[in-house]
């Protein structure tokens, strides 16, 4: 294990302990007087997204016991007082100044570039590059602790694939759509630092769909629709997770520290058809036949933040994964079921509904 | 009133919901497991299948008592009959079986999950693709899976070939020996009357991407008395030391078959 460059801290050492028992059996100590530590001795952890629903959520779990600092490349956020923000994109040189500014111990990064967002260049630059220059700027200002949030679609959605996938099946996506290259190579990135510089800690979470309020990627937006498009005949089975249940496991990802890749997800499914009707949704039929058709409307109808041309596979075909290492690994259950879930957009329909 | 739901009330009986409810199925909240079964879905096809099961092809199981009432185990079958009736036929008893029944996970081929509806329908009755990662998972989560070591050589194969064990491929007995899985023979008598093939047509097989396409006098099932025939469970319990070790055990199983089917054979008094 590589020395870590501040190691009075709280959680570097729980994560110390995991590692290597010897060195930390000398400080037990620090553990015991956290609530006595002063703001300037809290561990500061940076985390990116900040103005997305998940991001937020871990904020609010870290805000007290961290010091926390705020990042997103889409505006300022809003935050407490004594959460310093900040409106930067990581791929562009004014995001060492913050590791110039903080000590920046552990760093959660869920702030992406949606799939739906700007052009495919854009969000490479922003995902890929981002992502590397993140990791870079953590090696050189000796981050001990980083925490990454993929996603299920770098398993690529595939006719042949078996249910249950492992954290070890290969990752197919780009064989669907090379719109999934930034996911998928996001991902490469941080296997090759996860074991070419074990001192950063890197933990790579893949949930499977994150639904919720506030949340806004293209699964939540098309069931926060009153006319959802499904493909004619296709109807594949998924796996859905609230929000609050995602940021809980971010939170023990982070407490814990046991770098590795781990797939999110419950062991409940639900066909899409079903989530669509039961989170209150009329359906809109789309043609499966031929193949390049929904692809073509959805294109034509301009229908990119919800039913993405390059995202058609992911209505038709299943992705399934296998959440059970990090369920059994960290003792994370989720606590909202399918119905919990999909009652929130039930509910926010027969608001709207009732409004106007 | 959807159809589905009419066709419920028509064909499930309570004989039927009251074996579908002892079946060891974990399920999630809304009914499905990991690969897309769904009770609903699964409780009407083994109803509507029962019609035929009893009134068409008039199957008479035996053996019924050697399918374990619960934990994982491979059923492993002759193949025959053009279409897998045989399957589904196996599938029937062993949902009905009154020693404990057991939802069957059948293997299909990887065209279907790209059909549209019929994938989604094979997946919600319990047949996946045959994918090795599917079969071992399944096994881990105690499921009972149907496996024809024949594959398409036996569905295919000619009246003139009828009960000729056809080469069986070995895949089935790395599953069972690498998740310590009993496999149970099976011995499907009569699914080869209900299609004879005359000849494989391969230009149309060639033109519609099929493996074979039948020459049949009528191309609908005939009703041939079926008879299946269930036979003690075999258990590998030590590793084999080669390949060819592996071959012996596959013709092990398949010699066990092979008399199940001399005798059902021996036993049948009329073909319909």
């Amino acid at each position: 294990m590589a020395t870590k460059p501040r190691k009075t801290t709280h959680d570097s050492m729980a994560g110390s302990i995991v590692k290597s028992t010897a060195k930390s059996m000398a400080k037990p100590m620090a553990a015991a007087t956290l609530e006595s530590k002063s703001a300037s001795e809290r561990k500061t952890v940076l985390v990116t997204g900040a103005a997305g629903a998940l991001a937020k959520r871990v904020i609010a779990k870290l805000h007290g016991q961290y010091q926390v600092i705020a990042v997103d490349f889409r505006s300022k956020v809003e935050t407490d007082a004594g959460i310093p923000s900040y409106l930067v994109e990581l791929h562009k040189r004014g995001f060492e100044d913050i590791f110039n500014q903080h000590k920046i111990d552990a760093v959660i990064h869920v702030g992406r570039m949606f799939t739906h967002e700007k052009t495919p260049q854009q969000r490479y630059n922003a995902n890929v590059l981002g992502t590397k220059r993140l990791l870079d700027l953590s090696l050189k200002h000796g981050v001990g602790q980083v925490i990454i949030h993929s996603s299920y679609f770098v398993y690529g959605a595939s006719a042949y694939n078996p249910a249950l996938l492992d954290e070890d099946a290969p990752l197919k996506a780009t064989e669907v759509t090379q719109d999934l290259v930034d996911s998928v190579e996001l991902e490469s990135l941080a296997n090759i630092y996860l074991w070419k510089h074990p001192q950063l800690n890197i933990t790579i979470l893949r949930p499977c769909n994150v639904l919720g309020p506030g949340v806004r990627n293209s699964m939540s937006i098309l069931l926060s629709r009153p006319l959802a498009p499904v493909l004619v005949g296709f109807s594949p089975l998924m796996q859905f997770l609230h929000v609050d249940d995602m940021a809980a496991a971010i939170m023990l990802a982070f407490d814990k520290n046991l770098p590795g890749i781990y797939n999110v997800a419950p062991d409940d499914y639900v066909p899409f058809q079903e989530a669509v009707t039961q989170c209150g949704c009329r359906r809109l039929p789309i043609p499966s036949i031929p193949p390049a058709l929904p692809k073509m409307l959805s294109n034509l109808l301009n229908w990119k933040a919800f039913f993405p041309p390059y995202l058609i596979n992911y209505f038709k075909y299943p992705v399934i994964l296998d959440g059970a290492l990090f369920r059994e690994k960290f003792g994370w259950k989720p606590r909202r079921n399918l119905n919990d879930i999909f009652s929130y957009y039930r509910k926010q329909k027969l608001v709207l509904s009732g409004k106007s | 009133m959807n159809l589905k739901q009419r066709l419920q009330q028509q064909l499930v009986t309570p004989e039927i919901l009251a074996l579908m409810a002892r079946m060891p199925k974990p399920t999630g909240s809304f009914g499905y497991d990991a690969w897309g079964y769904n009770e609903d879905a699964a409780t009407l096809a083994v109803a509507s299948l029962k019609l035929l099961y009893d009134h068409y092809f008039r199957v008479e199981a035996s053996g019924l008592e050697n399918i374990p009432p619960r934990g994982r185990v491979l059923l492993v079958s002759n193949h025959s009959g053009q279409l897998p009736i045989d399957g589904l036929m196996i599938g029937v008893a062993a949902a009905t079986n009154p020693h404990g029944p057991r939802a069957v996970r059948g293997m299909i081929e990887r065209f279907f999950p790209t059909v549209p509806w019929l994938g989604n329908l094979m997946n919600a009755i319990g047949g996946v693709i045959g994918d090795p990662v599917n079969c071992s998972k399944m096994l881990a989560a105690e499921e009972a899976i149907m496996v024809f070591p024949e594959g398409v050589r036996g569905s295919g194969k000619l009246y003139k070939d009828r009960y000729q064990l056809q080469r069986f491929g070995t895949g089935f007995i790395h599953l069972a020996m690498n998740n310590d899985t009993p496999i149970v023979p099976v011995a499907v008598i009569g699914a080869e009357e209900t299609m004879p093939a005359l000849a494989n047509i391969k230009p149309i097989a060639k033109l519609l991407g099929l493996p074979y396409f039948p020459l049949l006098p009528i191309y609908a099932p005939l009703p041939a008395r079926m008879f299946i025939h269930f036979g003690e469970p075999i258990i590998f319990d030590s590793e084999p030391a080669s390949e060819n070790e592996v071959s012996d055990r596959a013709a092990q199983v398949k010699e066990s078959i092979r008399k199940l089917i001399t005798e059902g054979l021996a036993a049948r008094q009329s073909v319909f």
